[in-house]
């Protein structure tokens, strides 16, 4: 696809917003998912019920925040609470997705937003979990959005700061984590992802218009499940790309 | 209650909440007694080298900044610190006052990385000790409720965990294995608010982050508000006291005390100066230059908003988001 009109962020955030369920509610993170869930909200999901780490739930999302704390996070929303009472919630089983990023994903959906290399004496030093760990851990449904490449898609994380399926089928509930609970989805700017049921490693599910199979396994660092029917993402639509850019986010904060 | 893991960073405040009840009750006062005070008085009578200092705050949202501007100034060395911020925690550090950090998260969010908590774990300058965001605030609700822990299902299973003070043990009810969060009882608290009284009653406008559960957990509690009310306005509205007086031992009165954060429906994040920051915190000797700027190139908050300029603090005010 060498004359596409839209962006890879554009196009992650289309992808991502289409996972939207409406009726449900939702962690945002700072960033693609709250274009995603603004985006959402307005053509897929009108009745998503965006919830902010800080305690923000239910926010209209006519502005775009900047942060998790901002008060765009709550701007027309149902209710601003604090921290403790969101996590609770999540606690309880309430909350259904969290969208999540990283620096680092593994084949079982480890997240790694703390350290690369040692933690003591990092080569780089991350943000560190803020609420990462809470939602990978107390949502029932977790989707990760990340590019695609071998830095970031790896083997062994260099720091799980964020529980996937930890090391294999059973290794949530042996570690305590809510029953029922893990990684969903994978949304890169190469393709969509799910987890196999079996052995929770991370499989293919669909390509970006104009990505093959091949492009997607050579930017992999692991082995990755391939289906043997692998479908196609649906580029952005006319109508999601003039509402990314004309109405949520004009001023081009993060697209 | 059987013990299954320890995570192996050092538990830096210990949750003696034996000691803590005595202390409030030799320290504290339900007396109505004026705690109006500046920046200046308020560090110096309340912060001490080697505190274990606590900020509330989330992202730019609601930020002290005013009083950690005036901790930088004073020199107050040693410090621990709960990490939960950004701006705050990374003048601290720049200043080289911070020892060690209980972490959850630095990083400017929309604007990326932060090079200050960068130089200083890459450089091995700071020892850190990992936490979920939940988890922090969660410790502060365990000090909150006078316990010496809380068990919680997070940080379970990752680096997380095994990076922190944390327990994993064995339910005796249920038998599910659960983390068990040590309580944080600080030495000092430092809460930026909407409206405050004298006494120190407090009024939060928006979100409470972890603010009902910090200033319960901490030892001395120092609180800056944008307004001062009259305690009649307090009287009137009871139910809006977040924060009763008793908690608090200063009062601060701090226009724009969250510059360059934001305060919800107030004014607006000042976006050109914390890329201004951002910039200069690329290199030590733009963090210097910005410091000797900023915080002690100033005598105080008032200085430091003459410096920043009304024009620019009415275009916060004029962008800041209505109801």
């Amino acid at each position: 696809m060498s004359k596409r009109d839209y962006s890879s962020t554009e196009l992650m955030i289309c992808i991502a917003a289409r996972l939207m369920e409406d009726g449900t509610g939702a962690f945002i993170g700072t960033g693609i998912p709250m274009l995603a869930a603004a985006l959402a909200k307005r053509l897929y999901a009108p009745n998503l019920v965006p919830i902010f780490e800080f305690g923000g739930i239910g926010a209209s999302l006519e502005d775009l925040p900047l942060g998790v704390g901002d008060i765009r996070t709550f701007h027309k929303a149902l209710m601003a609470a604090g921290i403790c009472d969101v996590m609770e919630t999540a606690t309880r089983g309430l909350i259904e997705y969290g969208f999540l990023g990283g620096a680092q994903i593994d084949p079982y959906g480890n997240l790694n937003s703390t350290v690369i290399g040692d933690h003591d004496r990092p080569k780089v030093r991350l943000p560190g979990s803020g609420g990462a760990n809470d939602v990978g851990s107390l949502c029932w449904k977790t989707i990760a959005i990340m590019k695609h490449d071998k830095r970031r898609f790896v083997e062994k994380v260099d720091f799980i700061t964020t529980p996937g399926y930890l090391d294999g089928p059973g290794a949530r509930e042996r570690a305590g984590l809510p029953a029922g609970t893990g990684p969903y989805r994978v949304v890169s700017d190469l393709a969509l992802l799910g987890y196999d049921d079996r052995t929770k490693r991370m499989k293919l599910l669909a390509v970006h218009p104009g990505v093959t199979v091949e492009q997607v396994v050579e930017n992999t660092g692991f082995e990755l499940i391939i289906p043997e029917e692998v479908g196609e993402n649906e580029p952005p639509t006319k109508e999601e790309l003039r509402l990314l850019r004309e109405e949520i986010d004009p001023h081009r904060l993060y697209i | 209650m059987e013990v299954l893991e320890e995570g192996r960073g050092e538990l830096i405040q210990p949750p003696d909440v034996e000691s803590f009840r005595r202390w409030l009750r030799e320290n504290k006062s339900m007396a109505l007694k004026d705690k109006l005070m500046t920046e200046h008085e308020a560090v110096e009578r309340f912060v001490h080298d080697g505190d274990y200092i606590g900020f509330e705050l989330y992202g730019t949202v609601r930020c002290p900044m005013s009083i950690s501007r005036e901790i930088v100034r004073q020199g107050k060395k040693g410090l621990k610190l709960a990490g939960q911020g950004l701006n705050e925690l990374d003048l601290l550090i720049a200043a080289g006052l911070v020892e060690k950090l209980d972490l959850t998260y630095i990083g400017y969010e929309v604007h990326g990385l932060s090079h200050i908590l960068r130089r200083a774990a890459e450089g091995g300058k700071l020892k850190i000790v990992e936490w979920s965001n939940a988890a922090m605030a969660w410790r502060f609700k365990a000090a909150a409720m006078g316990v010496p822990f809380l068990p919680v299902r997070s940080m379970l299973g990752t680096d997380t965990f095994r990076y922190s003070a944390a327990k994993a043990a064995r339910c005796p009810f249920t038998g599910l294995k659960l983390t068990l969060l040590p309580a944080l009882i600080l030495d000092v608290g430092i809460i930026h608010v909407h409206r405050a009284d004298r006494y120190g009653n407090c009024q939060i406008d928006g979100i409470s982050g972890f603010a009902i559960e910090m200033a319960r957990a901490s030892k001395r509690l120092i609180v800056s508000a944008e307004e001062i009310i009259d305690t009649e306005e307090i009287r009137r509205y009871p139910d809006r006291t977040v924060i009763p007086y008793f908690l608090v031992d200063a009062v601060v009165h701090a226009p724009f005390g969250s510059h360059p954060g934001d305060m919800a429906y107030m004014y607006d994040r000042d976006r050109e100066h914390l890329q201004e920051f951002l910039e200069a915190s690329k290199t030590e000797e733009g963090t210097r230059a910005y410091l000797e700027k900023y915080v002690y190139g100033v005598k105080d908050h008032q200085e430091y908003l003459q410096l920043i300029g009304e024009a620019r603090l009415e275009e916060l005010r004029r962008l800041a988001k209505g109801r």
